[in-house]
């Protein structure tokens, strides 16, 4: 238990160092969610929205899944080498699954009276979208945010293998920084992505339609029920896609 | 171990090995029988232990939680905290603590951790969606409640159960190469030492083989999860 001690000098002493490879390790992750959400939300939401593509949207998330992101990093490293490319793609990969799979999933399962009635007011099929489906899709859309946002800091560590710095440095350099410098760090990086998962579950709450807002509790972070039949509805269904992948 | 037998001869392999080209099929083939197959038993083993024992404490707990309901809150708050935690920092943050250390122990609590949640939530899940009719059925017919649970609630919540084991097997069979930096065994070992000498043939090898056994893996549980409950076929989308 001495170590843990230790590693909370370790805390103290270099602020600066854990600081610094904390923030590169945000920054990183950020980047990557921006780049995944840009490529995977309109994507979605645009299948959704058609009814199409199910098996694709569906199956993407399984496959995601499967993927080990050490090996997807390790394969990188042979193809793409070491540095920000590779980081990136792997990071990339390891997001798009859950933010496609829950954006389909948020705009398909709108309830289709709702979206009956919206057409039968006048909507256009662009209002339909902007003023019903996707507010009733946001609670389930921003799950899947948060789901891929936690895989990606847990990969954003791993990623330091391939040359991606911030806090993985730290964990995986023993040899420079000692256990105590190795726990201090890994405690850093569990903190973080409780955090960016408490944080972002705050925000769901607060984006979640006032009428979608059915259960007092929201339901802990991690995967879904899956297999189960999605026939509750739409505020209290499970993510659909438990991307768990090597975090 | 590993690190005696893997380590790329670059001086005197043949051409494509001392390039250090893409990928060397001669020297994969060649360290199949003394790298790859044992870090594939080795990667088996670990997941197996880990869902094994995992489904073995989240079942438990989740039937504690069916027939009272307050303890569904504790148990999914801790393991909800386990399963946020990324594995890298959790088998590190587990190496210090007495009796740890770089074993097969500190790498399968962590692992077994991860598939609490993923268990417990599918089995309550499952359970809690079994008709009313169908309890009620079992009731008339002068079950006890102990029979009801393993006669009709069990096995008609088995979808969701076996839909559980698959997405924590996929799970561990992924973090399990992670298990490899402080253990040495399983796929990820390959995949660290490549990263000591940069060789691709390793790097490719070990990480295809991982996705290989993952997406393998989770086929076979589809294929198992629809044999064993044939009746759900209809539900699954």
């Amino acid at each position: 238990m001495g170590t843990f001690f230790d590693a909370f000098r370790f805390m103290v002493d270099h602020l600066g160092l854990l600081g610094n490879g904390a923030l590169r390790t945000f920054v990183l992750s950020a980047a990557a969610m921006g780049v995944s959400m840009a490529v995977a939300l309109p994507l979605g939401l645009w299948l959704g929205h058609l009814h199409r593509g199910s098996l694709v949207a569906i199956n993407l998330s399984n496959v995601g899944r499967a993927l080990p992101s050490l090996a997807v990093i390790s394969i990188n490293l042979a193809l793409l080498g070491l540095g920000f490319l590779n980081v990136m793609v792997a990071l990339v990969i390891v997001a798009i699954p859950s933010l496609l799979t829950n954006a389909y999933v948020a705009v398909d399962g709108v309830d289709r009276e709702a979206v009956a009635a919206a057409r039968g007011m006048g909507m256009r099929p662009w209002q339909v979208f902007s003023r019903v489906e996707f507010p009733l899709a946001v609670p389930l859309l921003f799950a899947g945010a948060r789901t891929a946002s936690i895989y990606v800091v847990g990969t954003a560590t791993l990623a330091s293998i391939a040359g991606g710095g911030g806090l993985g440095d730290i964990i995986f350099n023993q040899a420079s920084y000692g256990l105590p410098g190795v726990v201090a760090a890994a405690i850093w990086v569990a903190a973080m992505a409780l955090a960016v998962d408490l944080g972002l579950g705050a925000v769901q709450r607060l984006l979640t339609p006032r009428g979608l807002r059915a259960e007092p509790d929201a339901p802990v972070v991690g995967p879904p029920a899956a297999g189960t039949s999605g026939a509750s509805p739409a505020g209290e269904r499970l993510e659909p896609a438990a991307t768990a992948v090597a975090r | 171990m590993l690190a005696q037998t893997v380590i790329p001869d670059f001086g005197g392999g043949g051409a494509c090995v001392t390039q250090n080209r893409t990928f060397c099929w001669d020297w994969f083939s060649a360290h199949w029988g003394d790298t790859f197959q044992p870090a594939l038993l080795q990667h088996l083993a670990l997941t197996g232990i880990a869902v094994g024992i995992g489904f073995a404490i989240a079942f438990s707990c989740a039937l504690v939680a069916h027939r009272r309901a307050w303890f569904e809150r504790p148990f999914s708050g801790v393991s909800g905290l386990l399963y946020t935690i990324p594995s890298i920092a959790l088998f590190q943050l587990l190496v210090p603590v007495p009796g740890f250390g770089l074993t097969w122990v500190t790498a399968e609590v962590a692992l077994v951790s991860y598939t609490l949640l993923i268990i417990f939530r599918n089995v309550l899940t499952g359970l809690r969606e079994v008709p009313v009719e169908a309890r009620e059925a079992a009731t008339g017919m002068g079950f006890t409640p102990r029979q009801t649970l393993w006669r009709v609630e069990v096995p008609l919540a088995l979808p969701a159960i076996v839909a559980g084991v698959r997405v924590a097997t996929v799970t561990v069979i992924s973090l399990a190469t992670v298990a490899a930096y402080i253990i040495d065994a399983g796929l990820g070992a390959p995949i660290f030492h490549a990263q000591q000498t940069t060789f691709k043939t390793e790097f490719i090898a070990a990480g295809v083989l991982a996705v290989a056994l993952a997406l393998v893996a989770d086929g076979l549980l589809v294929a198992l999860q629809r044999g064993l409950t044939p009746w759900a076929r209809r539900r699954a989308a």
